[in-house]
């Protein structure tokens, strides 16, 4: 039986059960988009606003916000200015971070050489589940045992009170090890295995092969995952603040106590009433770190997408 | 004594049939022995015995997993870290399949290019240069002979020779398999094998293969695998037929397309399996 064409128009525009189902997830995932697209706004404004009030409101200099060595917000100086210059915290985070990433980088990357290339098997099967322990401890417990353990040995090896950049440097070592060495291992696993036996067909020995072709061709996934260790070496506070020593002073040298951002604020909101300058100036420690983890993810985009042009 | 002709020539049909190039007169340079390839427990290679004549190409075909590229990847030790292989691979009168023998010297003189063309991501030059630098050879000027020598003799020289600082991987398919080639004789193998070298590549750049191939023959002895009969049947003097991970059959090219012995191998060259 042959059906007439208004028939099959019907049956052809009619909303099947399917289709309803297929707007139904539509729904659900838009929502999703606008819930979590609406707290990152939200986020984004209430700390811009707050940071920016020590601007607006307390008329701080921007310049002298970011270049000032001396933060004291509840004192103000000669002239009548609170002195609320960032300069020594944002050196203290930059140092740390930079130090710990290159101290971290060459383990985390021989890490993932060994795991992936030299023993995938046996290797792999100890490592992976190391690292991933490494990550699942909580940061206090990393502040407790810099605390406990690498601030008294830096005292006892360099002198001074054994707070300071170098402890920090020790204890985020550790803590961003496990995300490059993570990161590092995907980077080298998406080298096609194609490469490896072009090279050993030519006779290139393995070595040659890692370091030559490998490694060369990994070099954007591997550049990702030292700058995603990085954003996370900035933003640690916890155990940092434990270990740093606390003393918003400009660090000369690597034992002397010092300050980073995280360390400031998380020491500092607790004491500041909302709306004053000192708790204003925090907030604008807290937009810094926010524009910084926004930088160190445009940088991640920039080297994926110049990765992808290779 | 009644049977129709085509019963007859069955009963005529062997199990297995091999004639060594040797007993036609030509130089060996490399055979295999006793050869056994396993994965973990599981046998890919049963018995391979094959000769390999000097300056000659030799064709190993068969259907999709009779074992034709492991037993060629085996040749220079490419198995190494993937399968257990027993026997002797006898290379000019050295077992090569030896456990001291330093396979990154050996391969310099066996040498591969495989089924997908797998160029570095550098440039032209530098993929032809690699293989060279790592062996320590840096002067500029021997470097440039090397890469225009090595390019002419792969037929590409002409297409590339301004554009030797350009990406290899904006290369058609077939030049970047030609790219291929030119790198592994840049280091002067004796030996060059290719896995199924034309197999993603279209009939223009599988004929320009082709013709370069026949050029190299003069300086090399060329071992390939491909599934195209044609191609076997066009270029090789050699053809070995591989099945279920034995070579049931081996003898010249010609013998094999025009006068096979064994069942299997009929069906197999005149297309009713595999």
């Amino acid at each position: 039986m042959t059906k007439s064409p208004e028939q099959l128009e019907h049956e052809l525009k009619r909303r099947s059960k399917a289709a309803k189902l297929e707007i139904w997830g539509r729904v659900v995932s838009f929502t999703a988009l606008i819930i979590i697209a609406a707290v990152v706004v939200a986020i984004i404004g209430f700390v811009a606003s707050k940071g920016l009030a020590t601007f607006t409101t307390n008329h701080v200099n921007l310049w002298s916000f970011l270049s000032g060595k001396d933060w004291n917000p509840s004192i103000t100086d000669a002239h009548g200015k609170p002195e609320v210059g960032a300069l020594s915290m944002i050196v203290g985070s930059f140092l740390i971070t930079i130090l710990s990433a290159l101290v971290a980088t060459p383990f985390a990357i021989g890490t993932a050489v060994f795991m992936n290339e030299i023993s995938p098997g046996k290797g792999a099967k100890i490592l992976q589940p190391v690292t991933e322990l490494l990550v699942g401890i909580p940061s206090v417990v990393y502040g407790f045992i810099g605390l406990s353990v690498i601030v008294p040995f830096t005292r006892a090896t360099f002198g001074g009170s054994g707070f300071g950049i170098l402890s920090g440097t020790c204890v985020l070592f550790v803590m961003i090890l496990p995300t490059v060495t993570s990161m590092s291992a995907d980077a080298l696993r998406a080298v096609p295995r194609y490469y490896r036996e072009a090279s050993l067909a030519l006779g290139a020995t393995q070595w040659q092969t890692i370091y030559k072709v490998v490694l060369r061709a990994a070099t954007p996934g591997l550049m990702t995952a030292v700058v995603f260790g990085m954003a996370r070496a900035f933003g640690e506070a916890l155990a940092v603040q434990m270990v740093v020593g606390n003393a918003a002073l400009m660090p000369h040298s690597l034992v002397d106590p010092a300050a980073t951002l995280t360390s400031v604020l998380t020491t500092g909101i607790g004491n500041t009433v909302m709306g004053s300058l000192q708790n204003n100036a925090l907030w604008s420690l807290a937009l810094v770190l926010l524009v910084m983890s926004l930088v160190f993810n445009l940088i991640i985009r920039l080297i994926g997408r110049k990765g992808r042009l290779q | 004594m009644f049977m129709s002709s085509d019963v007859q020539r069955r009963t005529a049909m062997q199990e297995r049939h091999v004639t060594q190039p040797h007993e036609a007169g030509h130089p060996i340079v490399l055979a295999t022995e006793d050869l056994h390839v396993y994965y973990g427990s599981k046998e890919a290679i049963f018995e391979g015995d094959l000769q390999f004549a000097q300056n000659q190409i030799t064709a190993l075909i068969g259907p999709s997993g009779s074992g034709k590229s492991t037993y060629l990847r085996s040749l220079n030790r490419m198995n190494d870290r993937i399968a257990t292989v027993k026997g002797r691979i006898m290379y000019r009168g050295v077992d090569i399949n030896q456990p001291d023998i330093d396979v990154y010297e050996m391969r310099r003189r066996v040498g591969m290019v495989f089924q997908r063309p797998n160029p570095f991501a550098k440039s032209i030059y530098d993929n032809i240069a690699f293989a060279l630098r790592l062996r320590g050879v840096t002067a500029k000027t021997k470097l440039d002979e090397i890469v225009e020598t090595s390019l002419r003799q792969a037929a590409l020289w002409e297409q590339v020779k301004d554009d030797l600082d350009k990406s290899a991987l904006a290369l058609s398919g077939g030049q970047a398999q030609r790219l291929c080639i030119a790198r592994a004789i840049a280091v002067k193998p004796d030996i060059l094998l290719l896995d199924e070298p034309a197999s993603a590549l279209d009939p223009v750049s599988t004929s320009q293969l082709e013709d370069t191939l026949l050029k190299l023959k003069q300086h090399y002895t060329i071992i390939i695998v491909t599934h195209n009969m044609q191609q076997a049947a066009r270029i090789s003097e050699y053809t070995a037929f591989f099945n279920q991970g034995r070579v049931l059959e081996y003898d010249t090219t010609s013998q094999i397309f025009t006068n096979p012995q064994v069942q299997v191998t009929s069906d197999y060259v005149s297309g009713n399996f595999g």
